[in-house]
Order: structure tokens, then sequence, then C-alpha cells
């Protein structure tokens, strides 16, 4: 656990990313010149925003009443004692509504928008929730929203592609390069280059270029100062360890952000897919021969690349960390040594899952499912006082196709 | 000897000279096999390319539309890297008469290659400039200060959307000349020139003296007639390559590189 002394030397959060959008070397906006203006002009959109009591009354509003916040922080006696040893606390993003914790995001970027005179979202998702939670907040607004999904992602998250049409989204399908979140984030990216004037990127992770990584963190951070309040309540006491899942990085920098000074460990996982060394997997830090630093969709990051540079494909089971490049802050909080990153395989994944349906009557997401088979890690080898936090980011509805095929198969 | 720069600037000089905008043809290298894209390569010189615009394939082209994204992802399946590029530039640079090379390449193989080592290879292979799509100026010091050493031009793109201050500090970091996008979007032939060009153009031409070359969409004989009474430079991509797929592409290219130099007369 950091001392109290180092963890002083790294109060950098209220300064950072610094005004060119670089978290240390992470960060920047590496986007073509037609963007570069509307960056500008969303960052100074932000900023008032920011200061305007009235955005945070509507958007806490929403958040209350609408989302359903706070979140239980909820004690997992089951689990926790199967383990043996520390206590796991879940966070329960899981039921908010839309079943992740993305619609905190996307309610503050459509007010955002919204203030901004922009009435077509564009957005890109993986696992569906960012579309679904997208969707969600265009139909709440009354705006207009085009999704842009993967085909290999809607085979697999069907019930989320059917969710965005009920709530008024168009889905447009994917066939480029891997058909996953990557290709989807490429189709975005385009639409919003050729739409700029009248279209909002509402971007789901904290990723992309300066200030998204900023705006999605902020958005998101609502999860770590709940959590924290909730455990100060329950236990009296700071946590001893926070996990949560690493895709892009949005709830997990949510969850982690505000503790960064405390003496709080935390650990990010990502996606080990079928093993590093099958190069199957969407582990950016933990494949130094492939996870480099590199620039994709506009930030300078860890992306998983080959040797000339072409970024890679990458693999999953959960479709919501099928990504090769990681948000930057999270690249910093690894340099700084603050934030400790692992993953978890696929296999490693879908047992957590099934362990927490049985244990605790909860479906978590398969995404969500990485940072409980850490925990299921981590508990044993800590005392019966100490506490973990789990980010439980998401629901598992979505995800039942996939795992139902796995158990068929088995 | 030229360096890159004074090289470009020399064939801007040239067509003003004669009276035309310079033409400016591009091409991915490596498609749709490698000694292909070479001859089609020759074959835009041999139809009279004042400069050449090559592309180095990346996986991931976010400013391009499904045209150039074929063609690149194509590239890629042949095997193509930064390496063999730098190898086939070199290649076609033996010619004896040969327009001002620049590489049109994303950042992300540029970085992995090693910004100075990239630079270097580009001098070593005869390429004089640089266009960089994801690299605004803001991000740009570190190739800058690689391509300086190197006397290579690296060049900045200019947007319809480019408020007057970002126009004025791409006309200045800027080298060769400045790559105007004709249009808020991304690569691909249109039908028609976006109506607010000339204005655009004018715009840009009150802050810099620099040759100014517009891309993007331009597809046809009138358009690029149009353009070269606007501008000093017309990029042609994604239409040529459609008409490189062809059995007759190379005919076809150098047919269509002739007649955009005769369609490019100031007039
Ligand atoms: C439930 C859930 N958790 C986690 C993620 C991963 O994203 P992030 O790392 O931005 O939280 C996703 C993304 O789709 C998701 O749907």
């Amino acid at each position: 656990m950091p001392n109290k002394e180092n963890i002083e030397d790294t109060m950098y959060h209220e300064t950072l990313p610094d005004p060119r959008g670089y978290f240390g070397l992470y960060g920047g906006r590496y986007v073509p010149e037609t963007l570069m203006s509307t960056l500008d002009e969303l960052e100074n959109a932000y900023q008032e925003a920011k200061a305007d009591p009235s955005f945070h009354q509507e958007l806490d509003g929403l958040l209350a009443n609408y989302v359903g916040r706070p979140t239980p922080l909820y004690f997992a006696r089951n689990l926790s004692k199967s383990c043996g040893g520390a206590k796991i606390y879940l966070k329960r993003e899981d039921l908010a509504h839309s079943g992740a914790h993305k619609i905190n995001n996307t309610l503050g970027q459509a007010l955002l928008a919204r203030r901004m005179g922009k009435h077509r979202l564009v957005a890109e998702t993986g696992a569906g929730q960012h579309g679904v939670a997208t969707a969600t907040a265009a139909a709440l607004l009354g705006m207009e929203c085009v999704i842009y999904m993967g085909s290999a992602d809607m085979a697999r998250q069907a019930p989320n592609v059917d969710r965005m049409h009920l709530l008024g989204g168009t889905v447009r399908e994917v066939n480029t390069g891997s058909r996953t979140l990557k290709d989807a984030i490429n189709e975005a990216i385009r639409d919003w280059v050729s739409n700029v004037r009248s279209t909002y990127y509402l971007l789901g992770s904290a990723l992309g270029p300066h200030p998204y990584p900023l705006i999605v963190r902020d958005f998101q951070t609502v999860i770590g100062r709940e959590a924290r309040e909730q455990i100060l309540a329950a236990e009296g006491h700071l946590p001893d360890l926070l996990i949560a899942c690493v895709g892009g990085g949005s709830n997990s920098i949510g969850l982690f952000h505000p503790f960064l000074d405390d003496p709080v460990r935390m650990i990010g996982v990502e996606a080990g897919g079928r093993g590093i060394e099958t190069g199957k997997h969407a582990a950016r830090f933990a494949d130094p021969r492939r996870g480099r630093l590199g620039v994709l969709h506009g930030t300078r990051t860890y992306v998983l690349q080959d040797a000339d540079g072409q970024i890679l494909p990458t693999h999953s089971i959960s479709a919501g960390l099928d990504y090769p490049a990681v948000g930057p802050e999270h690249s910093y909080l690894r340099d700084q040594t603050r934030v400790k990153y692992t993953y978890a395989t696929d296999a490693e994944a879908l047992d957590a899952f099934h362990t927490l349906c049985r244990m605790e009557g909860i479906i978590p997401a398969l995404e969500s499912a990485h940072a409980v088979a850490e925990a299921i890690k981590r508990a044993p080898k800590l005392g019966p006082d100490q506490v973990i936090i789990v980010n439980l980011s998401g629901r598992g509805d979505k995800d039942l196709d996939t795992v139902i095929k796995i158990m068929e198969a088995e | 000897m030229m360096d890159g720069i004074e090289h470009i600037t020399a064939a801007f000089a040239q067509a003003k000279r004669e009276n035309r905008a310079a033409v400016i043809p591009y091409l991915p290298l490596g498609y749709p096999q490698p000694e292909r894209s070479l001859a089609l390569a020759e074959a835009a010189i041999d139809g009279g390319a004042d400069l050449l615009e090559l592309g180095i394939p990346f996986s991931d082209p976010l400013a391009d539309g499904p045209l150039i994204q074929q063609a690149t992802h194509t590239a890629l399946q042949q095997g193509i890297t930064v390496a063999r590029c730098l190898e086939m530039a070199k290649k076609l640079r033996k010619r004896e008469i040969s327009p001002p090379f620049v590489f049109m390449g994303y950042y992300n193989p540029i970085l992995a290659y090693g910004v100075e080592e990239f630079c270097r290879g580009c001098t070593d292979a005869g390429v004089d400039g640089l266009i960089v799509p994801d690299l605004p100026p803001e991000e740009g010091k570190e190739l800058e200060g690689a391509c300086q050493e190197q006397g290579i031009a690296l060049i900045y793109l200019v947007a319809p959307t480019s408020p007057p201050e970002r126009v004025r500090l791409i006309s200045e970091r800027s080298q060769g000349f400045i790559y105007l996008v004709s249009v808020t979007g991304i690569t691909g032939p249109r039908d028609q020139l976006p109506s607010d060009l000339a204005a655009f153009v004018h715009r840009v031409q009150m802050i810099t003296d620099k040759p100014l070359a517009v891309g993007f969409g331009i597809s046809s004989y009138p358009q690029a007639s149009r353009v070269a009474k606007l501008a000093d430079g017309v990029i042609v991509g994604s239409e040529l390559l459609r008409r490189a797929q062809g059995n007759d592409g190379v005919a076809q290219v150098r047919a269509f590189v002739a007649g955009l130099r005769r369609a490019a007369i100031k007039g």
C-alpha cells in the first residue's frame, strides 16, 4: 500500500490532463484538421457547463430520478465467505437505468450537446451498452441518434441491438476490419468528420482526442464519489483495494479517480482472452511485444499493434473489452505505478460470471465478470477486516446468448 | 542538390510558369499488388504528374472513404510495410525524370518505424514531403524536427472548418505547400465541388503566399478546371484509384492524369 508521503507526491489529479490534453506522455489530439476546431468548441462548452450550477442541477436530477442513483454498494456476503478473506463489496452500476455505468456519461454528454445546439448524436458501441445508453439519452432529450456497431458485435450482443431500435436509435452495421468496437469507432469518426457542424460525437469511454478522456472521466467519477461515501458509512474506513475492468477505461477511472489521493490500492483488469501467449486478447499492458506506445483514434497511448504499426485484431469474450487501445490516463497511472493492471482470461471471467450468478443471485456483464474474477483471486490474500470494492459495471442480460452457447458446447 | 522542400517549391513554380495548377495524383503503394502499384505510379508520372502522392497503407484510415479503405486494406494483405513503401519509392525514384514525391500516411506506422529513422529513410528513398492526416500542428513538433533535419517538407492540412487563427497556424507551419481539404468529410469521389470552395480558398490565400493544393472529392476534368482557376494544385485520389482498378488500369491512369493536366489550365 502506498504510504502517506508518496501519496502526497502524486496529487496530480486536479491538474491533469494539462492544457494540451496530456496525462504525462499520453493523450493529446491526433485527429484530422476538420475536427480540431470542434474539439476546441467542445472543450470550451464543457468548461462553461462545468462552471454552471444549472447544468449540474439538471444532470444530478436526472441521475437521481431517472438513472436511480446513487446505485447501491452491496456487501457480497456469500462471495466473501466463499473466498475466505477480505470483505467484497459490489458497486452496483448494473442497477443503473439501461443496465450499466454508460448512462452516467451519455446523459452528461447529451446535455452538453444540447447546450452546444447539436441535435444529432453519433456513437460507437461494442457491447451495445453505450449504444443503448446513448439511444436512451437521445430519446429522453428528443435527439436524433445514429449508432455504429461492428457486425461481429451485433451478432453476439443481439438483445442490445433490439433495445437500441426500440429506443428510436438507428444502428449502422460496420463490416470493415475486425467488425468490432475499433471499426465502429472508425465509422463513427468518419460520420462525425462528414457532419461535424450538426453532429455531436458521443464517445463512450475515457478515450479519444482531448477533451473526451477528461469529460468521460468527470461524468463517471460519480461512481467513485458515491462509493467513497458509502463505504465510509458502512465500514467507517476507506477500502483497501478497488477493482474494475478496463476496456477503454471509463468505469475504472470513474471508480478510481476520487480515491487517487487516498491510501487505497487499485487494480485494473484487462481482457486476457484466450491467454496472452496466444495473441488472442485485448490486454494492452500485459503483452509488451504487441502493446506499445502508439496513436489510435486521436490519442497517444498503449495500443496493440504489429511491428509495422498496424493495429492488431483483438479478442475477448466480452465485446466491451475487445479493443486495442486503452484510455491515456490509464497509461499514465500505470507509469506512476499508482494503479496496477492485470488481466483475466475468457475462462476466468466465465467462471466468475457463474459464481456471481449462483452465489449472489446477480447476473453480471461479462466485462464486469473480469473484475469479479480478480476479486476472487485477491480476497483470500487479504484479512477479514480488509475491504475490496469491485465495480460491477453492468448487468449480464445482453450476454446470455454467449454464455448459454458456451454451456451447450461443453 | 535541392532538398525536399525546394524540390516541391520548384514543381509548383514550374506549373505556375506554364500557367497551370500542379496536378498531384494520389496512389496507395502496394495496391493491387506491389509491382502493379509501381506500374500505376509510373503511368501517373508518364501522364504528366507534377507531384506524386504515394499512400502508405494503415489498418485504420479514419479520414478515408471506402475506395481508399479497400485499396489500403488490400495492400496490407499483400504484406506491404513502411519499409517496403520506402523501397518502392526508391525504385520509382531511379527513373530518369521524376516529379517530387510526397508520402501520405497515418501517424502510427511512422511512430512504430521510428520518426527519425523514417525521415532518414525518406531522404534515402528520394521522398520530398510528408502528409499525415491525423497529425495537426499541435502534435507535429517531433516529426517536424526530424523532417527539418532531413530537409523534408511536412505538409499540413487545412479544412473548411478551420477558423482564421488555425489557418494562420497551419500556414506558418506547413512546408512546401498547404493541403486544402475541399470538403467537410472524408476522401471519395463526389459529383460536385462544395459551393463554398472559392470562398474557402480565398480565405486561405489572404493569409499565406505558400502554394495551395486542393484535394478530397475531385473526380472530373471540369472540377479540376474549376479548382485550377482558384488554387495552385489539384490533388486527385479516389477517382484515379477507381480508374486504376480495371485490366487497362495503367493506360487509364496515364490518360486520366494527362487529361487532368490539360484541364488544369489557369486561363
Ligand atoms: C458493462 C460494461 N462494462 C465495462 C465496459 C468497458 O468499458 P470501460 O472500460 O470504458 O468501462 C463496457 C463497454 O462496453 C460495458 O458495457
